[in-house]
């Protein structure tokens, strides 16, 4: 197997896990109820957890170690999806994002627990359990503010408008797909996105929600690439301002 | 975390009067035999009231809390620290939940308490009220304050109001882990690189006059308190809990090679007692009428949330449709 499309896989998954278990922390003391505080906080404890687990395979491969691949790159050296850098916003839009998010990792995540890679995996299989509840935790929260009061509908509504290309952005290609679909890795990008649309669609018409039709929306690629939005960097000089006062001590 | 039963009101004996006496002495009887009195028994209102204001304030203390830490949770260094810190200030916002919780029992909402927090009716410790200016400090209220709280709450646990004792086990279990993160975080840096070193006593220096004030106003200066020792509302005395504090956690500060920057600062090989020098009260009585160098910040931030949140709590009162059964 190539490795280095491997290795481009992992860090997909690794720095959208990060970069969106970082946003899910900022609602830490801002959570419209203590509730959404504490879920918010568990979700980014997990996903910031998952990162860790595909940095620590990529130094199997060779990577640095994890602290200085996730504290130290800049931004076009990340490959995470721009949906997962774009500032949290109101709860409508972080809810929003995390519905659309979690209902596509939850797919990759089934797909690669049955990777010809084993070590991805053993690592999808423990972390899927986990994505579970996040996603159960997501389409709650849909079903039931998608379909309460005008105001909620549109707030969501307009999110979820905004958010679309961005999500779509998700699924854009590796270089090594088609590589990665030959070998077994995983179905791949389109065969995510075509399982995360019923998913969602499936919990949409229970809600006064309505799905645009994604064929009108150009996707936002680039992110895989290390092409970001402007909200990238500031995040990451953020993440790493007490780790660069000296990158070599043990805090 | 907590910042101490220290604002309690003067007693009124006016309404204790009006109480019934044989109500009294049997609830009086239960408290001395260590009995626990639940929501729904029969207390005199003085003891409704003095509890409600303190674990409200209490909640309060957690929320409000978690906003110096907080903000160090997007900063903190490397993944170690970044999960436990995260976990850490979870804990502190779930415990808000749980004593929230356990003063609606005793009849206010929580919406009630929050409104009281953000209109400044309400207190909250007054420590929160300095910032967490480097990640050090961070360390130092993970370490230092949560080691005053559990001091506070574990003799606090003690007493007779049951909902509000059960939280308070809870909330000790955790802040055993807490007080370990912080220690281990604080070891890290002082025993770190030169730079570390500098921050960590920087922050020990701002710190000391906040942890000091933490245990409240001296027992020569504080309301009196002697009904609410009798009712165990109030376990131990300011001074009480904080000579604990200090034989406990002095000699682990000096250990690491730290300072302390008070000079008159030793333990009295006569009394047994640790001699310090009083911090400024003045100082705490300012802070805690709201003129602390963060107070109006941190309600702004609360107000913020509450404001910006407001929307999905109308909705979530507003189901369109109703479910007969949990939608997870």
């Amino acid at each position: 197997m190539n490795e280095l499309a491997i290795k481009d896989l992992l860090y997909k998954l690794a720095d959208d896990e990060l970069i969106l278990g970082h946003r899910n922390s900022e609602w830490t003391g801002f959570g419209p109820i203590l509730e959404e505080d504490i879920a918010f906080s568990s979700m980014a404890q997990d996903k910031i957890g998952h990162s860790l687990a595909f940095y620590t395979l990529l130094n199997e491969l060779g990577e640095a170690d994890p602290d200085t691949v996730a504290f130290t790159r800049n931004a076009e050296q990340f490959h995470n999806s721009q949906l997962v850098e774009l500032p949290n916003g109101e709860y409508d839009f972080s809810l929003i994002r995390h519905f659309l998010y979690d209902n596509a990792e939850i797919v990759r995540f089934e797909m690669l627990s049955r990777s010809s890679y084993e070590p991805i995996a053993k690592v999808a299989t423990k972390l899927k359990g986990e994505v579970k509840y996040h996603v159960l935790h997501a389409n709650t929260w849909i079903k039931n503010l998608g379909a309460s009061t005008e105001e909620a509908i549109l707030r969501l509504q307009s999110s979820l408008n905004e958010a679309l290309p961005y999500a779509l952005g998700m699924f854009e290609p590796s270089k090594y797909e088609q590589e990665l679909i030959d070998a077994g890795v995983y179905e791949g990008e389109e065969a995510v996105k075509a399982e995360w649309l019923k998913r969602i669609q499936a919990v949409l018409e229970k809600t006064d929600l309505k799905l645009p039709d994604l064929e009108s929306i150009e996707p936002k690629f680039g992110g895989r690439y290390g092409q970001h939005t402007e909200h990238l960097q500031p995040l990451l000089d953020e993440m790493a301002e007490v780790f660069k006062i000296d990158p070599t001590a043990e805090w | 975390m907590y910042g101490g039963g220290n604002v309690f009101e003067a007693t009124k004996f006016d309404t204790l009067q009006n109480e019934d006496p044989v109500k009294m002495a049997e609830f009086e009887a239960r408290i001395e035999r260590g009995e626990k009195i639940e929501p729904n028994d029969w207390m005199p209102e003085l003891y409704r009231k003095q509890l409600i204001r303190m674990i409200e304030q209490h909640a309060h203390s957690e929320i409000i809390g978690s906003l110096p830490e907080g903000t160090w949770i997007t900063r903190a260094p490397g993944f170690r620290r970044k999960l436990a810190q995260m976990a850490k200030v979870q804990d502190e916002v779930g415990h808000a939940q749980l004593l929230y919780s356990a003063a609606e029992t005793l009849g206010k909402s929580r919406e009630q308490m929050l409104t009281d927090l953000i209109n400044g009716k309400s207190k909250y410790s007054n420590v929160f009220n300095y910032p967490a200016f480097t990640w050090a400090d961070s360390n130092i209220i993970s370490w230092l304050i949560d080691a005053g709280a559990i001091v506070n709450q574990l003799a606090n646990a003690k007493g007779s109001y049951g909902p509000y004792c059960r939280a308070l086990d809870r909330i000790c279990a955790e802040e055993a882990f807490h007080l370990k993160y912080g220690h281990d975080a604080v070891v890290h840096m002082a025993t770190g690189s030169a730079k570390q070193r500098e921050m960590i006593q920087a922050a020990l220096n701002r710190w000391w006059t906040p942890i000091m004030h933490f245990f409240g106003p001296p027992d020569k200066m504080s309301t009196h308190t002697e009904i609410l020792m009798k009712w165990k509302v109030k376990m131990a005395s300011n001074d009480d809990m904080r000579q604990q504090f200090l034989d406990m956690y002095v000699p682990k500060i000096w250990e690491l090679g730290l300072t302390l920057p008070d000079p008159n600062l030793k333990k009295n090989a006569e009394t047994g007692k640790w001699d310090y020098t009083e911090p400024d009260w003045e100082e705490f009585k300012r802070v805690i009428n709201g003129d602390g160098p963060c107070n109006a910040e941190r309600l702004a931030v609360r107000r913020t949330a509450e404001e910006r949140g407001a929307w999905v709590r109308r909705a979530l009162l507003n189901p369109k449709s109703k479910y007969v059964k949990p939608l997870a």
